[in-house]
């Protein structure tokens, strides 16, 4: 089986009345997308992997004003493959001024021998809004994880509001007490738009106080946004964990912000 | 900064800011007593802060609140990392931070009192963070303790012994303790107080005022300070 | 003169500007009983190494390359900026604001210089401690890969001497751990230094690592509703 390189994009416009139409929609396979509402697109996987060599690039452009929903049907299971060279999933997202974008796909399962390399670029306009959740599984069932590096860059006009590296399967970090300790899980979601803009007025020693609960966190970050983090023992605790995060993360949205 | 003659005690710039009052001594031997009883003899008539380096709990909070003498969020807790001599005599960075914290926040303010954790005879203050210093000890740790000396009893501007109602319960003789004392002091002051009984400790209250007094005479009124202007130099 | 004294004066924990007072997770991770002994400790150094000691070892490396070069306000505050992007834990980047304050305090003292004064007004509630060890390290006169190599060091020595104090190690077992890492320290550090895509300087900030560890997120959280603690993080 030789490497895939496959491009999908997603790109919202605004129509009439204020609603949202997709004035694109590109599958290119495996990276196969179907609208599954009238601001709803869920990724289809069609066929195994990501496998190493593999390279999928997906865009999702969402214009101002308009909304967008993005799902997908099933977990991505990483797959090992004979390539040298690791597999690689590009997500490039732009939201526009006043525009929404809930982009929550089930997990990423990294099998044993995987190498995977997961990007995103998440560039927000000044007044966007954004829910992004990421969910990654060290393994399948009793297996170890093979190799991942996730990088997650989210700005805001232009500003940087995270900027995060996951490693997972590195030696150092397997097992740390300091970084994943025993979870086979580590999931996050970001809340961000001017809803959760810290106040105008900030005691400047006084950071915003985070919300915690066992094994998850919602965090306000520096600039206008709040990220839950989670480990869990699996993919079903992560996730119970992570909703529980994200209800708190909303209840510290400011109404009207 | 320069060969300023205030560099030579090492102090921070002292030119329109708060005495800074350390007051230090063992465990047990009276130190938030001490603090309380200060607060609420001086806080009618001088603008108050404390630093707390003791393992501040609800509790302490609690005690100083209910003591009804000072606005809990004059209030600062410094954690010392199970190393109170540590905090207010080899690295006072997070003190001195505590202490201008406070003056940014409800400055100018008179008099900013430090109580150090509870430590041994050896802890005394830098004078890089406290201008003057209590050292404050109790009898029942025994009328010896004042002839064994150490830098808290011999070198503090003050010296308090604390707990005097129970002297003749620990069978401590405090004129064995005073003349001790003011053997290894040099003059300096020393008074005898039972907070429990003077619950304004009146007579270290009067020192206090007199040493407030005496650095406003000196260094000026004090004046408001905003963040990190320049550095303590 | 190539630093190296100046790097030893840096990485010393007895420099006095408040880094005894932080165990970087350790107080409750102990509390939590993630962290019992000295094979959990290992783990939970080499971990905290790979990625807050990178992450701050990154951004100190290129707090110092900025401190060489004219400097304006404006990109100190950006760099900070940067450094916030990559501490979603409001803890954790109080405690390192707090630091970085206290640091900048005092080499302001040691190492006077233009760049440290205008960091000053550029961040007045503090800069993040990896941008201030930077700067700091410039102006003692160290190269930005020396200024790595500390942020690198002290990631893991405060936590490991923490877990000495909270937990009773033999203190020469856990130097060994700290000796075991040496060659961990130096790869951290050099990765630091190893410019991001084609662009140094601020055009490649974007791109500094930016590692996170979640369970030090939990940690530096839980630590503030600890109520008993006698580390500030």
């Amino acid at each position: 089986m030789t490497a895939v390189t496959a491009r999908a994009l997603i790109r919202t416009e605004a129509a009439t009345g204020g609603r949202t139409r997709l004035e694109t929609l590109r599958s290119d396979p495996p990276l196969t997308l179907r609208q599954t509402g009238p601001r709803r697109v869920h990724l289809v996987s069609t066929g195994a992997g990501p496998l190493r060599g593999d390279h999928l690039d997906l865009g999702v452009d969402v214009a101002p004003g308009t909304s967008l929903e993005v799902r997908s049907v099933g977990a991505t299971l990483v797959l090992p493959g004979l390539a040298d060279t690791p597999s690689v999933m590009v997500v490039r997202a732009r939201v526009g001024a006043g525009a929404t974008l809930h982009f929550s796909p089930e997990p990423t399962v990294l099998a044993a021998g995987c190498a995977h390399r997961l990007v995103v670029r998440l560039s927000l306009a000044e007044d966007a809004t954004v829910f992004w959740r990421e969910e990654i599984v060290f393994g399948r069932h009793g297996e170890r994880p093979g190799r991942c590096h996730a990088r997650f860059d989210a700005t805001v006009a232009g500003r940087p509001l995270l900027r995060q590296d996951l490693l997972i399967g590195e030696e150092a970090l397997d097992g740390s007490p300091a970084v994943y300790g025993d979870a086979r899980c580590v999931g996050s979601a970001l809340l961000a738009g001017p809803a959760w803009a810290p106040p105008a007025v900030p005691d400047v020693k006084r950071e915003r106080r985070a919300v915690l609960g066992d094994g998850w966190a919602a965090l306000p970050l520096a600039g206008p946004g709040v990220q839950v983090c989670a480990l869990g023992a699996d993919a079903v605790q992560l996730r119970e964990r992570l909703r529980h995060g994200e209800q708190a993360a909303a209840s510290a949205a400011r109404p009207g912000g | 900064m320069g060969a300023h003659h205030d560099d030579l005690h090492d102090t921070a710039e002292p030119h329109g800011r708060a005495l800074r009052l350390g007051i230090g001594g063992p465990v047990g031997s009276g130190k938030t007593a001490l603090v309380a009883a200060l607060c609420r003899s001086l806080g009618p008539s001088l603008r108050l802060g404390v630093v707390t380096n003791d393992i501040y709990t609800t509790e302490d909070a609690d005690f100083l609140r209910r003591a009804g003498v000072i606005d809990p969020e004059r209030i600062l807790a410094v954690q010392t990392g199970c190393c109170p001599h540590t905090a207010i005599r080899d690295d006072i960075a997070a003190n001195l931070d505590a202490v201008e914290t406070l003056e940014e926040r409800f400055g100018p303010l008179d008099l900013v009192i430090v109580e150090s954790g509870g430590d041994n005879l050896t802890a005394t203050f830098s004078r890089g963070l406290a201008d003057r210093q209590i050292f404050v000890l109790d009898v029942s740790g025994g009328d010896k303790v004042p002839r064994k000396g150490g830098p808290g009893v011999t070198s503090a501007d003050l010296l308090v012994v604390n707990k005097t109602d129970l002297a003749p319960m620990v069978g401590a003789d405090l004129t064995v303790m005073s003349r001790d004392a003011a053997a290894v002091r040099d003059g300096r002051p020393v008074l005898f107080t039972s907070i429990r009984e003077d619950k304004g400790a009146h007579a270290v209250a009067e020192w206090v005022t007199h040493m407030v007094g005496a650095w406003q005479h000196e260094h000026g009124e004090p004046h408001h300070h905003a963040a990190q202007q320049a550095p303590a130099s | 003169m190539n630093g190296e004294a100046a790097l030893l004066l840096l990485a010393d924990s007895r420099l006095p500007a408040g880094g005894h007072a932080h165990s970087g997770g350790v107080e409750e991770a102990v509390r939590r009983g993630a962290v019992t002994g000295t094979g959990d400790l290992a783990r939970f150094l080499r971990g905290r190494l790979a990625t807050a000691g990178l992450v701050t070892a990154a951004l100190a490396a290129a707090a110092c390359e900025l401190a060489a070069s004219e400097t304006a306000a404006e990109l100190w505050r950006r760099l900070d900026a940067e450094a916030d992007a990559r501490a979603a834990s409001p803890a954790q980047r109080e405690a390192s604001r707090t630091q970085g304050r206290l640091l900048l305090r005092t080499a302001r003292r040691l190492w006077p210089s233009a760049v440290l004064d205008t960091l000053a007004r550029a961040v007045p509630e503090g800069p993040h401690h990896a941008v201030a060890l930077g700067a700091a390290g410039a102006s003692a006169g160290c190269a930005p890969r020396q200024a790595a190599l500390t942020a690198a060091y002290t990631s893991v020595t405060g936590p490991a001497t923490a877990a000495v104090r909270l937990l009773g190690l033999d203190p020469v077992t856990v130097h060994r751990l700290l000796a075991d890492l040496a060659p961990a320290i130096e790869g951290a550090a050099s990765a630091a230094c190893a410019s991001p895509g084609d662009a140094a300087g601020p055009t490649g900030w974007h791109a500094l690592p930016g590692h996170s560890a979640p369970a030090l997120d939990l940690l530096a959280e839980g630590h503030l509703t600890n109520p008993m603690k006698l580390f500030v993080s």
